[in-house]
């Protein structure tokens, strides 16, 4: 699909500055999301150990991911050897619930047959049966983080989840994109318990990216959904999908197991987070919680205070695509006019966004194209091109290296919609607010002292 | 060609390591085999990227697919003292249809463009896996953009798989003797001018040491690479004398150069007081030895005296604090050893370092200047790291970002010394920072708190009477 074009991107042959990260490494995302899991790529271990760097920096926790460790031979040869001596040295020293294997442009290149190997793994190890393995085809050279999370995604539900002759009522399944930081998924949870239900998330990043205090060291990830809970995916009662790049999967699910999904192209913003709350109200049959009640009224509250600073503000956005998608939708809610969105890659989402330009590329694009805009919404690596310009930067997504609680932050439902919503609004506002540039000429959008000044 | 590289700089006579070895063993070369499932650690092209990306004015391309660039660029602290251009990551974003039919157009228009719109002195192109498997020619392509461009444009051939990162410094040094040192004449030489190799500039280090070559007379004509410009690296062959420091990483060019342009070299370091000492003596005494003015060693002697009496009486205020208080260090070859006497005279207890890195000579070196109880520890597991934190017999750790959270989840402090750090350790300032760093996290209000147990841990005390 990656080679259809759908939007332009720059015809130059030096990507600069990349916005875009690699298939391997959402699917390592993917895999931390399940409890006491070893992620495992096939492949180099240059690989590994960039992606590590890469995780570790923004979330700020210890990683586990390991390496086939190809070297040239075993490329040529074969890397099946390579595999399943990996495989057999994890289970052995570290004893996980399950490895994802993803692999990677070098065993890609080579035309690895992940199906067979499996087999022939099995097979061969009939004493390692109790360890779940699930194999994804991630090729470096081809998408993108967000499609190698929604691969491995896949393959856990193809290669665990069982139908079931038993529905629980109250049990709903909910594929978490990995637009959802591990503070959304949290928030998802306590949204949807507060209905009575109990939600199974694939996968569970607040469990194990939440920053953890363990008891002793462990190899494997600490917390996430079980790879039992997986498998009884089948017995709920209903799957929420988020995300465009879980659709695949929420499609897989749904074939497998005939457990209705719905669809929820994002979670940010007041109607986005209506329509998930009207759904759980069906669902459990029960009526929105009195938390969720105030809660509502304090984002409308927000937004009636706050859309003085985002009216026609002319803002730039180059983020994963769903994120993308979700930002520039909230954006556009609040009155703000998104001037360029740039996605690392290509993806059916981006035919719904609504901004004036939209294209693939990266961060020197984006520079290009926010030269005359107000903000910058885009990860930490935005920021050497946002200081050249002079912009200023809301930093979302990940990489977010230089920031503290990257992981934890929480943009959906009404709570999270309204702390996005003050986060950014308070950047323009400590503009307006700066009497030194406050000359109430055309440019001031205080609509006549809302933001506290004395204008008339 | 690759291979033969590979076998050359396996067979190196300044390695002490490979001295050692039978015929049958030097062929095998150096790599340790890694072990699938239980490897750690970056690749060749990781290595190469290391030595050569601190060139800041010259143009760094990645050659690959996304993973390569996308994953890893802007993670490095080395840096610049003016253009910032090795900032900005280069990559030709290798696709599908790049994979099917050969990416090597599209390189070198991704050359042309770097040249046309960034106008560097030069642009080193980076081999990966992927293109290297497909069978893309980059020497080829560099030869070609060279002359059609008319800048030099730098093949570095280490693909990820060939090897590991300390291979991958080698190769990045060998393009370096292959396709730049000699390349540039200097607008005019001194008696005293000097080049160092392997040092990086991380946090700013160097600027810790070049003030004081400057007092002394010493001319820094060629850094490889902290803080580099493409043209003083090419003018490294001009050096009358080379400092290695990081020894095992670039031993390869420090020989060559002797072999080919009668450069003698030492091996020294900038971490800890008496390797910081004795480096400006060493370096004051080779310059004079090839000609320089004997009044060199006199003003390195001069500012030696100075500075270590100003840096013992710098570390004063810190002996009480650090009475008692027991090191771990972790970290790579000779970085351990240097420091250990310098954190020792602040009064730490140092309980023993990873050797991991180190060669027979560093072991032994060791075991001379801290005898046999010293704890060398070749190959330690995480798991025991961390028992030995959580068992309370080490005050904090000292290593690199890998093992951070180690420390941090057994609740001890830890401070980082490898590459990511964001403090200068080195020279005799550096020292003193180190000392400062460690005395913050020692003595930091946060470790009694955390280590509380939480409400629901504690035993049945006055818990009804629990508010203060």
């Amino acid at each position: 699909m990656s080679h259809i074009q759908r939007f332009p991107s720059a015809a130059k042959a030096a990507s600069t500055n990349p916005l875009k990260m690699s298939q391997p490494l959402g699917a390592a995302l993917a895999y931390l999301g399940v409890d006491r899991c070893l992620p495992l790529f096939h492949g180099s271990q240059g690989c590994t150990a960039f992606g590590l760097v890469l995780l570790v920096r923004h979330f700020r926790e210890a990683i586990p991911l390991q390496t086939t460790a190809m070297d040239q031979v075993s490329t040529i040869l074969g890397g099946y050897d390579n595999l399943e001596q990996a495989i057999r040295t994890i289970v052995e020293r570290n004893k996980p619930a399950m490895i994802g294997v993803a692999t990677t442009g070098v065993t890609e290149t080579k035309g690895e047959d992940m199906g067979g190997q499996y087999t022939l793994f099995r097979q061969r190890n009939p004493d390692m049966a109790g360890t779940a393995l699930v194999f994804a085809n991630t090729p470096d050279f081809a998408g993108g983080f967000e499609d190698g999370f929604a691969t491995a995604v896949t393959a856990m539900v193809e290669r665990l989840v069982e139908p079931s002759p038993v529905r629980i009522p109250t049990q709903v399944n909910v594929l978490a994109g990995s637009h959802l930081s591990p503070g959304d998924v949290e928030e998802l949870r306590d949204i949807i318990e507060g209905f009575g239900l109990s939600p199974i998330m694939l996968p569970d990043l607040s469990l194990s990216m939440s920053g953890r205090q363990p008891t002793d060291f462990t190899a494997t990830s600490l917390g996430g959904v079980t790879v039992d809970q997986i498998r009884a995916m089948g017995a709920s009662a209903a799957t929420i999908v988020v995300g465009e790049h879980m659709r695949v999967a929420g499609n897989a699910l749904e074939l497998k197991t005939d457990v209705p999904s719905h669809f929820f192209s994002r979670l940010t913003g007041l109607e986005a987070s209506d329509k998930l709350i009207r759904l759980l109200m069906e669902l459990s049959g029960k009526p929105a919680p009195a938390r969720l009640r105030r809660q509502r009224e304090a984002l409308v509250d927000a937004m009636l205070d706050g859309h003085f600073f985002f009216s026609r503000k002319r803002i730039a956005v180059a983020l994963e695509p769903d994120l993308l998608y979700a930002v520039t939708g909230f954006l556009a809610d609040m009155g703000a006019e998104v001037v360029a969105a740039v996605s690392p890659t290509q993806s059916p989402v981006l035919e719904r966004l609504k901004a004036a330009t939209i294209m693939v590329g990266d961060h020197s694009d984006l520079e290009t194209l926010a030269r005359d805009a107000d903000l910058i919404v885009s990860n930490s690596h935005g920021r050497q091109g946002a200081a050249r310009i002079g912009v200023p930067l809301h930093r979302m997504g990940l990489p977010m290296f230089d920031r503290l609680g990257a992981g934890l932050r929480v943009q959906v439902g009404y709570r999270g919609t309204r702390e996005l919503l003050c986060e950014i609004g308070n950047l323009f506002l400590a503009r307006e607010m700066d009497h030194e540039s406050h000359d109430h000429g055309e440019s001031h959008g205080c609509g006549g002292g809302s933001c506290g000044c004395n204008a008339v | 060609m690759l291979q033969d590289k590979i076998q050359d700089v396996f067979n190196e006579p300044g390695c002490a390591t490979n001295q050692a070895k039978s015929a049958k063993e030097k062929k095998k070369g150096c790599t340790k085999s890694l072990k699938p499932g239980a490897a750690a650690g970056g690749c060749a092209y990781d290595g190469a990227m290391i030595v050569l990306q601190p060139i800041a004015d010259a143009a760094h391309l990645v050659h690959g697919p996304i993973a390569c660039l996308g994953n890893a660029w802007d993670n490095r602290g080395t840096r610049s003292s003016g253009s910032q251009l090795y900032r900005t990551g280069f990559t030709t974003d290798l696709s599908e249809l790049d994979v099917i039919g050969g990416g090597e157009k599209k390189l070198y228009r991704a050359i042309k463009e770097i040249v046309q719109q960034y106008d560097p002195p030069a642009v080193f192109v980076y081999q990966t896996c992927v293109p290297a498997m497909t069978g893309d020619d980059i020497a080829a392509v560099c030869k070609f953009a060279t002359q059609k461009l008319g800048k030099p444009v730098i093949p570095v051939d280490a693909p990820g798989f060939v090897g590991s990162k300390n291979l991958g410094n080698k190769l990045a040094g060998e393009a370096l003797l292959d396709h730049v040192i000699g390349t540039v004449e200097p607008d005019y030489t001194t008696p005293t001018d000097v080049c160092i190799i392997g040092e990086y500039n991380l946090a700013g280090e160097l600027w810790l040491v070049k003030p004081l070559l400057d007092e002394i007379g010493i001319r820094l004509l060629s850094c490889i690479s902290g803080d580099g410009r493409y043209n003083e690296v090419a003018q490294a062959h001009r050096a009358r004398v080379t400092m290695m420091v990081c020894s095992q990483a670039l031993v390869n060019v420090g020989r060559k150069m002797q072999e080919r342009y009668g450069i003698p070299y030492f091996e020294g370091s900038f971490y800890g007081v008496s390797d910081m000492s004795d480096t400006l003596r060493t370096m004051a005494r080779m310059l004079v030895e090839r000609g320089a003015d004997k009044a060199l060693i006199d003003r390195a002697e001069g500012v030696i005296a100075r500075e270590e009496s100003r840096v013992w009486r710098r570390l004063e205020p810190y002996k009480p604090r650090f009475e008692g208080k027991r090191v771990l260090l972790f970290t790579g070859g000779v970085k351990s050893w240097s420091m250990v006497s310098a954190l020792e005279g602040a009064g730490l207890t140092i309980l023993g370092t990873s050797t991991k890195k180190s060669t027979k000579e560093d072991k032994e070196r060791i075991r001379k200047m801290k005898g046999e109880e010293f704890h060398q520890w070749d190959d330690l597991k995480p798991r025991d790291i961390y028992k030995m934190l959580a068992d309370d017999q080490a005050d904090i750790m000292m290593s690199g970002g890998r093992s951070q959270f180690i420390s941090l989840k057994a609740k001890v402090p830890w401070l980082d010394i490898n590459q990511e750090r964001h403090h200068a350790y080195a020279g005799y300032d550096g020292i003193v920072n180190l000392c400062e760093e460690i005395d913050k996290t020692l003595s930091n209000p946060i470790w009694g708190q955390v280590r509380q147990p939480a409400p629901w841990e504690s035993g049945p005390s006055s818990t009804l009477l629990a508010a203060e």
